[in-house]
């Protein structure tokens, strides 16, 4: 051991490196905050809000699989569900602003997501993701079967409203602030819980679980939080894009979504904040431009290309790559 | 005292399917000891660790703390009454700091784990014990280091300063120097007896010169059962213990031993 090297000093650097960090976070931040607000005024704001709603599902699975290490494959449940609930209830009940009809979506998803977890904390790995998938493929059933979902048709024509009964949302500019201000909202908090004493406990427990259980860490409980946050995000996502699309239907709740999903977060890089909304914003680009072009019925074969060479060459995602090439050469 | 033993187990038997791997063992520990368990591969060792912080469910049995029935609580509960275990590899958590390994433990006390919506940094008050408890075993100029950088003889010493910040009663160490350099075990058998002032410890060891310097007591298992307890006079005296455990002309005492401490070195 070197004598010479004081305590108080490592940990005086230790500190100011976090202050660093913390200054290096807000500059990322600011200039995404400045092109999320150019933004509309450059492409279209409908395409926008889309991105952003994926976005923040991918931003709240992350939450569970990238940090806490729990591989969900029902995740398309709690979007459907915040979208079909906020349809319904916006639909049927002309007195109820926007953004009740939004709450109560995610409140919907937040239930669900804490029966979800109460079936499925116990299993491990590819159990867990067996158990999801299977509940999420229950939920999905019964939207086919229900009449309110309008079952393979979908639910169309919900009207946008009004936000809180004075701001027009019919209006895209209007529409794409609210969601963008949601949006920001939920990856600041995020952010916050990633780094929280609650986030230093699921960092524990993914790369440690056995041994955040000897040092007294009832490691199931916080499962079951990170994966109700998770989910309630997830559901406000759904919520959002059928207020956005005006529209709620069984692609939401289709595991096929639980499975984009997972392929945003890793090609955006997974475990980073950023990652994700990177990801989104991927493939949502790819699945468009292809629609457009004569390669229009080979959306899925090249996104399931992506994903294999994602998986095999750049494991840390777009986001994860980048990092690592800027520690290696700038320190 | 009323209360000597600060652990005992009564007939604790595990049993896999067609298969007993813990045989009605009845452990005594007396408050303050240093307390070796010993016995072959296969003796069932880790598994009574597994048994005792409810790891492992016991078949039957019961497990005493202070005279208090534990059997029935689960392996949270058994770490906030003060029971503590290292594992045989080392368990630490790889890609946070040193200091972020210290400050996961001491966070327990806290009360404030489950508090998604506070700031980080609200953790900076356990920075001050977290360096003197890394300073204690050696590691404060690798606060700021990334665990997985760490030699492996330097993750076992942050292993045991994160034991220590839960300030346990009760230590159980399963093979603390297990895979180490000769080097690495004087430095570790330190940092033992340094741990073991006001505390009582159990642990697993398979390197013999260990035990003798350490140990207060030690019991020795063969098969899932207890062959013989006592000091390491009388255990390293005992032919049966040489028999099933050094093989059977006894002169492998420090044959078991050095030899593995030769192949770690080697592979090293």
């Amino acid at each position: 051991m070197n004598n010479s090297v004081n305590s108080t000093d490592i940990h005086k650097a230790i500190v100011a490196e976090q202050k660093a960090q913390d200054r290096k976070k807000m500059m990322v931040n600011g200039v995404l905050l400045l092109l999320l607000l150019a933004a509309p005024f450059v492409l279209y704001p409908v395409f926008l809000m889309k991105i952003l709603c994926f976005a923040l599902f991918a931003v709240a699975f992350n939450l569970l699989f990238g940090f806490t290490g729990l591989l969900s494959f029902g995740h398309a449940a709690f979007l459907a569900t915040g979208g079909y609930t906020t349809g319904y209830l916006l639909s049927n009940y002309s007195g109820l602003t926007t953004e009740l009809g939004i709450i109560a979506g995610t409140l919907a998803a937040t239930v669900m997501g804490t029966a979800f977890a109460l079936l499925s904390i116990r299993r491990q790995g590819i159990y867990f993701a067996m158990v999801t998938l299977a509940l999420a493929q229950l939920v999905f059933f019964f939207y086919v079967q229900s009449d309110f979902t309008g079952g393979e048709d979908g639910m169309h024509g919900i009207p946008r409203g009004k936000l809180l009964g004075v701001l027009d949302l019919e209006d895209n500019m209007n529409m794409y602030y609210v969601v963008l201000a949601v949006f920001i909202g939920c990856y600041l908090l995020v952010q916050r819980i990633v780094s929280s004493p609650f986030g230093q406990v699921l960092k524990a427990i993914k790369q440690n679980e056995p041994r955040a259980v000897s040092l007294g860490y009832n490691v199931d409980r916080y499962k079951i939080l990170a994966f109700v946050i998770s989910a309630a995000l997830a559901g406000l996502a759904g919520s959002m894009k059928s207020v956005v699309f005006q529209l709620a239907s069984l692609n939401d709740a289709h595991w096929h979504m639980s499975g984009e999903v997972i392929l945003m977060t890793l090609v955006g890089g997974m475990g980073t904040l950023l990652g994700p909304v990177v990801g989104a914003t991927f493939v949502v680009n790819v699945e468009y431009q292809l629609a457009q072009g004569p390669l229009r019925d080979w959306v899925d074969p090249i996104l399931g290309g992506i994903f294999v060479l994602t998986v095999l060459a750049f494991r840390s995602g777009i986001v994860g790559e980048i990092q690592k090439f800027m520690k290696k050469n700038l320190g | 005292m009323s209360e000597p033993y600060v652990l005992e187990t009564r007939n604790l038997i595990k049993e896999f399917k067609g298969f007993v791997a813990v045989n009605d063992v009845n452990l005594k520990i007396r408050q303050g000891d240093i307390h070796a368990l010993i016995g072959p591969n296969g003796a069932g060792k880790t598994t009574v660790f597994n048994l005792l912080t409810k790891f492992l469910i016991p078949t039957r049995g019961q497990i005493l703390y202070k005279g208090e029935d534990i059997t029935s609580l689960k392996s949270p509960a058994i770490a906030r009454k003060g029971i503590i275990r290292s594992f045989q590899i080392s368990a630490v958590f790889p890609h946070m700091t040193a200091l972020e390994n210290i400050r996961v433990a001491l966070q327990t006390a806290e009360g404030t784990s489950f508090s998604f919506w506070k700031s980080g940094h609200s953790l900076n008050k356990l920075n001050e014990r977290s360096m003197e408890l890394l300073e204690s075993v050696g590691l404060a100029e690798y606060a700021n280091t990334t665990t997985v950088e760490l030699a492996y003889g330097r993750k076992r010493a942050l292993e045991l300063a994160t034991t220590l910040a839960m300030e346990p009663q009760l230590l159980l160490l399963d093979e603390p120097t297990q895979g180490m350099g000769s080097e690495d075990v004087d430095r570790v058998v330190e940092l033992v007896r340094k741990a073991a002032q006001g505390r009582t410890v159990l642990m697993v060891e398979h390197n013999l010169s260990v035990v003798s310097k350490l140990c207060d007591r030690i019991t020795v298992l063969a098969q899932g059962a207890v062959l013989t307890e006592g000091d390491y006079q009388t255990v390293s005296a005992d032919p049966q213990v040489r028999e099933v455990y050094m093989g059977s002309d006894g002169s492998g005492e420090r044959g078991v031993a050095s030899a593995e401490d030769d192949n770690l070195e080697a592979a090293q």
